[in-house]
């Protein structure tokens, strides 16, 4: 690199002093600028010959070579010199802003980890990770990354996986968590099983995929390689016919002027900007969707989901949480002690079943009362499979469940109308009230489903769940078609039948945690996955992957991909414009040789720093 | 079977997208994407006869860009 600058340094110094020779000393200054074109050229000149010799023609440098020889013999000796100099600063200043997109690109894989600490016998050794087997123990101290997937046996820490998800709460971990490779450790030293080897293991995963998507070319990247393929050898065909043609069908034009017009074709028909800045920009776009916990596994996917017009999303485990909490308590008219006691007498009569709904009880009254309910002696606890449980607390005769249990002692209870599972209480032979325990909404579901209604998208619910439930979510969410009570087929015709309605250009992404959705997932044209933390099977059938459970990164994936499209549009319009503009006005002989240098290597460089910034969008 | 290779001093983009076009025309190979900001090149080749197909490949990368060392990963 410094070699070239001095080089070019020294070439161009001779160029001026051969440019304020021109008027006085003709013969002095044209041995100048052959002087300066030698110390600037001579590498272009040299792997021009060396590559038609391994027979490829139409390289950049033969291209650049031809055109310079060609300018010196028509006479002008300054442009001649100045084709050679600023397409080499072109190519200085384009290998700069290359190997500082790699850079960045490098940067944003910089999750891999170095090495482990896996503790042995005698001690704790530094190895590789890749020498580190299943079963065995590593210590991670804070600071450093977590190397391996595993469980953590002793020590707890804090983790922060924000190069995993894009989020950036620390998560406690302790004795029996697993942990994924790639979060950092904050806090704690821990001690940590590994459950698979590296190469398995999330961050070598992950890695891998980022790095292969661009392998799954988006259709522009392909349009624009077939395109170049065919643009250089048409180009150079133009500059023969136009350097042949008019000087032999009439005689007034002279060969060397139009020599001139078709060397100035030679140096416009690299499409190198193009093919740099195009697979670029889409690889900036899945670089930043990284960035924040989405990954893409092909362009052609970011490019997809650009024109998503219908959002098709499974309830429960997308929207919703899927874990079932207490969303209300309703203590029947008269009962005394209000909700409070009506959960703690609840959560007591059900302290010894391990039932998700009354551990959802349990949880509730702790958390809302400071409540333990195994601190309460619950007596003569019957369970009645399939209706609930009866206890005795302290002196008070409690039954917990479903209404065939109150039908069964004959108490008169209200149904209530909301959706979920329903708790009904009894103390002492009186109805006391109800419970309402229900799958809760994401935070973030309603905010998703907004923007995406706001960006002209149709947003769709499917679910197996009841008809009350379902309609309950769509509503709150304001989702503009729900269907319920489906059967994993049946959400594959919805899929097909709604891909039907779509216009040709649109697209149809399923939203779903990637568990049992793996038909409807491939049936869709963009698969994205929920939860990819620790579920393999999300991550093998999606296209794209959302990290953490979060459904408004939805949203952030569109606003990214739309950017990038736009990003790679603006480098094609541009960059083909300027191409064809100097192309017309050197043919029509309004250009110069200068600024058909700009079309081909000022363009480049402008497009890749527009290109880098899609990997900036955040 | 998939092989990766990592092109050194790979700096041209059109060279790196003529090296996929033509290695993917190989006989014996089955796909071939290069990857010009990771300098990888990701071949699926046919396992049978595999020397001579990389000599085919190797020949293909030093056509288009002499100045590429082809290192496998």
């Amino acid at each position: 690199m410094k070699r070239r600058l001095i080089r070019l340094g020294i070439g161009t110094l001779i160029f001026s002093v051969a440019f304020a020779l021109m008027a006085s000393a003709k013969a002095l200054s044209a041995a100048a600028f052959l002087a300066a074109y030698i110390i600037v050229g001579y590498r272009v000149i040299f792997k021009a010959a060396r590559n038609i010799l391994n027979g490829k023609v139409f390289d950049e440098n033969f291209l650049m070579a031809v055109a310079s020889i060609g300018a010196f013999i028509v006479g002008e000796y300054p442009e001649a010199v100045a084709v050679m100099l600023f397409y080499q600063v072109g190519e200085l200043f384009e290998d700069y802003a290359v190997g500082k997109s790699r850079k960045s690109i490098a940067d944003l894989m910089n999750i891999r980890p170095d090495y482990a600490n896996l503790k042995t016998g005698s001690g704790v050794e530094k190895v590789s990770p890749e020498q580190v087997k299943v079963g065995e123990i590593i210590v991670i101290r804070p600071g450093e990354k977590v190397p391996l997937d595993g469980i953590v046996v002793s020590g707890h820490s804090t983790l922060n996986t924000a190069a995993l998800t894009g989020e950036s709460l620390p998560r406690d971990v302790g004795c029996g968590s697993e942990i994924l490779s790639g979060c950092i450790n904050l806090s704690g030293l821990i001690e940590v099983r590994t459950e698979k080897e590296f190469g398995q293991s999330t961050v070598s995963r992950i890695l891998e995929l980022v790095e292969n998507a661009t392998s799954q070319k988006a259709r522009t990247e392909n349009f624009i390689t077939r395109f170049a393929a065919v643009y250089t050898p048409a180009v150079v065909g133009a500059a023969v016919l136009l350097a042949i043609m008019p000087p032999l069908l009439t005689d007034t034009a002279a060969f060397s002027d139009w020599l001139y017009r078709a060397l100035n074709f030679l140096v416009v028909s690299c499409p190198c900007a193009l093919v740099i800045s195009v697979p670029l920009g889409f690889f900036g776009g899945i670089g930043a969707a990284s960035k924040i916990g989405v990954l893409v596994k092909g362009s052609n996917y970011l490019e997809a989901a650009a024109h998503a017009e219908y959002v098709v999303m499974d309830k429960t485990g997308t929207l919703t949480r899927g874990v079932f909490e207490v969303e209300k308590v309703q203590p029947a008219e008269g009962f005394e002690g209000g909700p409070e006691r009506l959960l703690k007498l609840a959560a007591a009569a059900e302290s010894n079943s391990s039932h998700p709904i009354s551990l959802s009880l349990r949880r509730a009254a702790e958390s809302n009362y400071g409540f333990k309910a195994e601190a309460v002696s619950a007596e003569d606890v019957t369970e009645l499979a399939g209706h609930g449980v009866s206890a005795e607390i302290d002196g008070y005769k409690v039954i917990v469940g479903n209404h065939k249990l109150m039908n069964k002692w004959g108490l008169d209870f209200k149904t209530p109308c909301e959706a979920g599972t329903v708790v009904y209480v009894a103390v002492d032979g009186a109805y006391a009230g109800y419970i309402l325990i229900a799958d809760q909404l994401k935070v973030d579901a309603a905010d998703a489903v907004e923007g995406l209604k706001k960006k002209g998208i149709t947003t769709v619910m499917l679910t197996g769940d009841s008809k009350t439930a379902a309609d309950s979510a769509g509503k709150k969410l304001g989702m503009d078609r729900v269907y319920s009570q489906l059967l994993p087929e049946d959400k594959v015709n919805i899929v097909s039948e709604l891909s039907r309605e779509k216009s040709e250009k649109g697209k149809l992404l399923f939203v779903g945690d990637g568990i049992n959705d793996a038909p409807v997932l491939a049936r869709a044209d963009v698969g994205v996955a929920m939860g990819g933390l620790g579920s393999d099977a999300a991550i093998e059938a999606a296209d794209i992957v959302i990290m953490d459970d979060s459904p408004s990164k939805l949203l952030d994936l569109m606003r990214i991909s739309r950017k990038t499209i736009s990003i790679v549009k603006q480098n094609i319009v541009f960059a083909l414009g300027v191409k064809l503009l100097v192309l017309v006005l050197s043919a029509l002989g309004l250009a110069s040789m200068w600024a058909a240098v700009f079309a081909d290597v000022g363009v480049s460089i402008l497009a890749i720093i527009n290109s880098m910034r899609a990997l900036k969008e955040k | 079977m998939k092989k990766t290779y990592l092109l050194e001093d790979l700096c041209c983009a059109n060279c790196a997208a003529a090296i996929e076009r033509d290695v993917a025309k190989i006989s014996g190979v089955n796909g071939a994407s290069v990857n010009f900001l990771t300098t990888k090149m990701i071949l699926e080749v046919e396992e049978e006869n595999y020397e001579e197909t990389l000599k085919r490949i190797k020949k293909i990368v030093k056509k288009n860009e002499p100045d590429v060392t082809i290192k496998e990963i």
